[in-house]
């Protein structure tokens, strides 16, 4: 079937648009999961109040990407919402009970006497949810069984494989590191000398996954393979690791030269990055290996609908979570999560 | 056991369970929302300082609320696609768009927002702060608006048609602006403000009788009483006509709300059933009270009615909603408490009108004020049995009519289902535990009544060096 230039142009923006926000959710609620996954490592009570203060007031609006991906994505690609989450219900459930988990103790931790119960709460649900995401993506690229029509045809275990588990432990560096980076950017003295070395660590770990997956990637399916190294694909896919290397080496000079903003800066360079490589292998599908934005996506007409609206709040969404970070701009200044 | 086996009832617990938890909190949050604009506008305005500090008081409960209430729409918003996939792939061109605009318009707006307020009264200048509290209300009401869009819709289905059982959208405005829209959403929208006033009165009167700070709560006190002369009556009224937009778009839910087995033929009288046994397999009412006429003069204003209204009998069993006791119930629960909500409101106002709720005399009325206590958890009940007449009664449709809930469930294994049924269940219950134990540590500690007036201005930045930390492990005598 020939489509219309129409019919192929709107769900190409939609998965644009799709990318942005889980971008966007990657990198914020990234940081966010991250500074709660080395919560569980900080060394007094302090020190974790600290930590969690300064995400009061951001966490919710960067969880809050991962409900508009999730929503968007159910009126753009039905299909696609239908049937990743079904494939994916366990590591869907794990990823929503650890939000949950660590979403309560903000609250429950600030009014409690024995604190030890929400700090596990805390960090155990950031790492738990973490860990969910990671096995989602792991699975997502590994692929999806599906029947002739689209809907998910594998079994229960599916998304349980030793590479889903690399990088799912690979995702859980990575969110370290970008919370460490926001940690020196919003702290000071010892805290900020401890997340100094933890950033360098993360750095190097998150770099040991991220290559064992470039690498076993097209040794291990002939379609990556393909893509990989057709032209213009080639250059592309030849250019990432390159830039990714020097975004490494500035990464940890600046790490190094105990710079403040510079850290967190080549960090969301860094999953820019890998983002954009991870779009470019995926695209055109939506339920990788076989089903294609063309085949799941809504109505034409949904999708300009949807445009319209959308389209039109993504940039006051991006101003108004901008202004709350100017706000709110510079060091932690209270240990008390609700001042 | 058959039932644990049972994927559909599974995933359909789980639905109403986490429903039922996550709608006890976003409740408090949208309707406390406007609430604390209006305190907060007082405080502007007359620059007493009471009004900042009741601002900054019931703003401790607000985010114990919230925290839960986002936790527990986290299941919700992937839900449809972990329990329900079938759904999902058909409804999702509209359902899926309206969920997607709920979560650009409100949720963004509503936590983006929240920071400011909750935070940020020493960052930024009054007029901004009033300006982001006004924002985080109308996020939170405007989730209300889409949710009950997309909730209305699946009641009364508009703009649209089922080809091969997958909806086609015709027309967007239509299907948003369906014929439960209006009525339901502002039905909604009383119910969340209506029982944020009660529980925030409740806890007034509390203090009031405890004697602890009577003077400041007695204004927060004629503050709510002064919204509810408006409002109680009017969510009545609004709960008579989404009973009469039943009767016209849903008559099988109506018969189940009344109990109602017979045919009422036109021209014969129609009595109102006050109180019954309902009994699904016998399909009849084992014992039952009648007020005679007044169903005729609810729905015509005359003891006789000119459209018949039909029974329970009219439908294939297979096509009418079952559990008719609990919807029996729950519409009699729920309306009940409106008009006790009604009459306490308007005895209250009598006793204010006599002066009798001045700072002093406030205290004297014991019995008042336990009446306000008692009525404080009453909206959420109205709210959850509100829920129950609503979806039980659409019953065994998911979207009215055009899919049943039976078709919409994904093929999962049920050990699958119960896993996450049983995880979250758990969580809840320890959840609602630690919230009802800290709202009371909250409510126990009391407002802070030394506050002063936000300062804006930059604060010294907070380090922590290694002298606190580390606990000097030299030998005592290595010290000086
Ligand atoms: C009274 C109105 C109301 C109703 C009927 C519902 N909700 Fe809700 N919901 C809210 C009012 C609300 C809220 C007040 O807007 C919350 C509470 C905290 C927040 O951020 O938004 C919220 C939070 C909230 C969140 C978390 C948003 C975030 O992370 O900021 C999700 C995903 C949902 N809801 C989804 C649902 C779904 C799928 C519902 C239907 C079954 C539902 N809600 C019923
Ligand atoms: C977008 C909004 C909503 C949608 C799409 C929706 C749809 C549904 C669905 C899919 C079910 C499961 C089918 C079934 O159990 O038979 C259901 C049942 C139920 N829902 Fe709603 N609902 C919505 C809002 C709510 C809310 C906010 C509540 C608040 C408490 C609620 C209360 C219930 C209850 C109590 C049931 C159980 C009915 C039963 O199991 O028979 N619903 N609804
Ligand atoms: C005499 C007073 C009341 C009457 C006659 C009434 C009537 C109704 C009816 C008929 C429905 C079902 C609508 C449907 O199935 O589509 C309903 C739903 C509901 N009611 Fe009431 N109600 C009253 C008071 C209240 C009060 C006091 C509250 C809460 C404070 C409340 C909360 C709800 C909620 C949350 C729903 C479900 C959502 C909605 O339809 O908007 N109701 N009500």
């Amino acid at each position: 079937m020939e489509l219309e230039p129409l019919q192929k142009f709107l769900p190409q923006v939609w998965f644009f648009v799709l990318g942005l926000f889980l971008f966007l959710y990657v990198l914020l609620d990234g940081f966010d999961l991250g500074v709660g996954i080395l919560s569980l490592t900080a060394s007094s009570e302090e020190r974790r109040s600290i930590l969690m203060t300064s995400l009061g007031n951001v966490w919710d609006a960067n969880e809050t990407w991962l409900v508009l991906m999730g929503g968007s994505l159910f009126g753009a690609f039905p299909l696609a919402y239908a049937t990743i989450l079904n494939a994916l219900y366990l590591p869907a459930v794990i990823m929503v009970v650890g939000l949950i988990l660590r979403a309560v103790s903000f609250e429950f931790r600030e009014n409690a006497d024995n604190k030890l119960v929400w700090n596990l709460a805390f960090g155990v649900g950031s790492f738990l949810a973490a860990l969910g995401q990671g096995f989602a993506l792991g699975s997502v690229f590994e692929g999806i069984t599906v029947d002739a029509s689209g809907h998910f045809a594998g079994s229960i275990w599916d998304w349980l494989t030793w590479r889903s588990v690399i990088v799912a432990l690979t995702l859980v560096q990575a969110y370290v590191l970008v919370g460490s980076t926001y940690l020196i950017l919003k702290t000071s003295g010892d805290l900020q000398e401890t997340h100094y070395k933890t950033a360098t660590i993360a750095t190097w770990t998150t770099l040991a996954g991220a290559l064992f997956i470039t690498v076993t990637t097209p040794i291990l399916s002939e379609q990556a393979r393909a893509l990989l190294f057709s032209t213009p694909m080639v250059y592309i896919f030849g250019l990432i690791p390159v830039l990714g290397g020097v975004l490494i080496g500035l990464l940890l000079r600046s790490l190094k030269k105990r710079e403040e903003v510079t850290p967190i800066v080549w960090t969301f360079f860094l999953f820019a990055l890998s983002f954009i490589g991870l779009g470019f292998l995926i695209f055109p599908n939506i339920i990788p290996p076989s089903v294609t934005i063309y085949e799941a996506a809504a109505a034409p007409s949904s999708l300009v609908f949807m445009l319209t609206f959308i389209g039109f709040l993504i940039p006051i969404m991006l101003a108004y979570n901008l202004y709350n970070y100017v706000v709110f701009r510079g060091k932690v200044v209270s240990t008390a999560y609700s001042e | 056991m058959h039932f644990l086996s049972d994927t559909v009832a599974l995933s359909r617990l789980q639905f109403a369970l986490t429903a039922i938890f996550h709608m006890l909190w976003p409740v408090l949050t949208t309707g406390m929302a406007i609430y604390l604009i209006v305190i907060e506008a007082l405080w502007l305005k007359t620059r007493n300082l009471d009004y900042y500090r009741h601002a900054r008081f019931w703003s401790k409960l607000y985010v114990l609320n919230f925290g839960i209430g986002v936790a527990s729409g986290l299941p919700m918003a992937f839900q449809f696609g972990l329990n329900w996939a079938p759904f999902s792939e058909s409804v999702g061109d509209f359902f899926g768009t309206v969920l997607g605009f709920e979560g650009t318009m409100a949720f963004m707006l509503e936590a983006s927002f929240l920071g400011i307020m909750l935070f940020g009264w020493e960052r930024v200048p009054p007029l901004i702060h009033f300006i982001s509290t006004i924002l985080v209300a109308f996020g939170a009401n405007l989730s209300t608006f889409w949710i009950l869009a997309a909730n209305s819709w699946l009641q009364t289905p508009a703009g649209g048609v089922f080809v091969n059982g997958k909806f086609v959208v015709q027309d967007y405005f239509q299907a948003i602006a369906n014929p439960f829209m209006v009525k339901s959403f502002l039905h909604m929208f009383l119910a969340t403000l209506e029982t944020s006033l009660f529980v925030i009165g409740g806890i007034s009167a509390w203090y009031v009788l405890k004697q602890r700070h009577a003077a400041f709560f007695a204004k927060s006190f004629k503050v709510i009483l002064a919204g509810l002369i408006l409002i109680a009556p009017l969510q009545v009224f609004v709960g008579h006509l989404s009973a009469e937009q039943v009767y016209h778009y849903q008559p099988a839910k109506l018969a189940a709300m009344e109990a109602q087995w017979e045919t009422i033929p036109a021209g014969e009288r129609a009595d109102w059933s006050l109180l019954a046994i309902p009994n699904d397999k016998a399909e009849r009412n084992e014992w039952e009270v009648k007020v005679p006429g007044a169903l005729g003069y609810l729905l015509e204003l005359k003891p006789t009615l000119d459209t018949p209204v039909k029974g329970l009998k009219e439908w294939d069993p297979a096509n009418r909603p079952h559990m008719i006791g609990l919807i029996y119930y729950s519409f009699r629960i729920m309306s009940g408490i409106g008009l006790f909500f009604a009459a306490l409101m308007i005895f209250t106002v009598i006793q204010w009108l006599r002066g009798k709720l001045s700072e002093e005399g406030i205290i004297q009325q014991k019995w008042l004020m336990r009446s306000w206590i008692l009525a404080a958890p009453l909206g959420y009940v109205a709210v959850e049995t509100g829920w129950i007449v609503r979806c039980v009664g659409r019953q065994p449709w998911i979207v009215y009519g055009q899919m049943r809930t039976v078709d919409s469930v994904s093929h999962l294994p049920a050990g699958e289902v119960l896993f996450s049924l049983v995880g979250l269940t758990s969580m809840y219950v320890v959840f609602l535990g630690a919230a009802l134990f800290f709202g009371g540590r909250i409510l126990a500690k009391g407002p802070n009544l030394q506050l002063d007036a936000p300062t804006i201005g930059a604060r010294p930045k907070l380090g922590v060096d290694l002298a606190q930390h580390m606990p000097d492990r030299r030998p005592a005598e290595a010290q000086q």
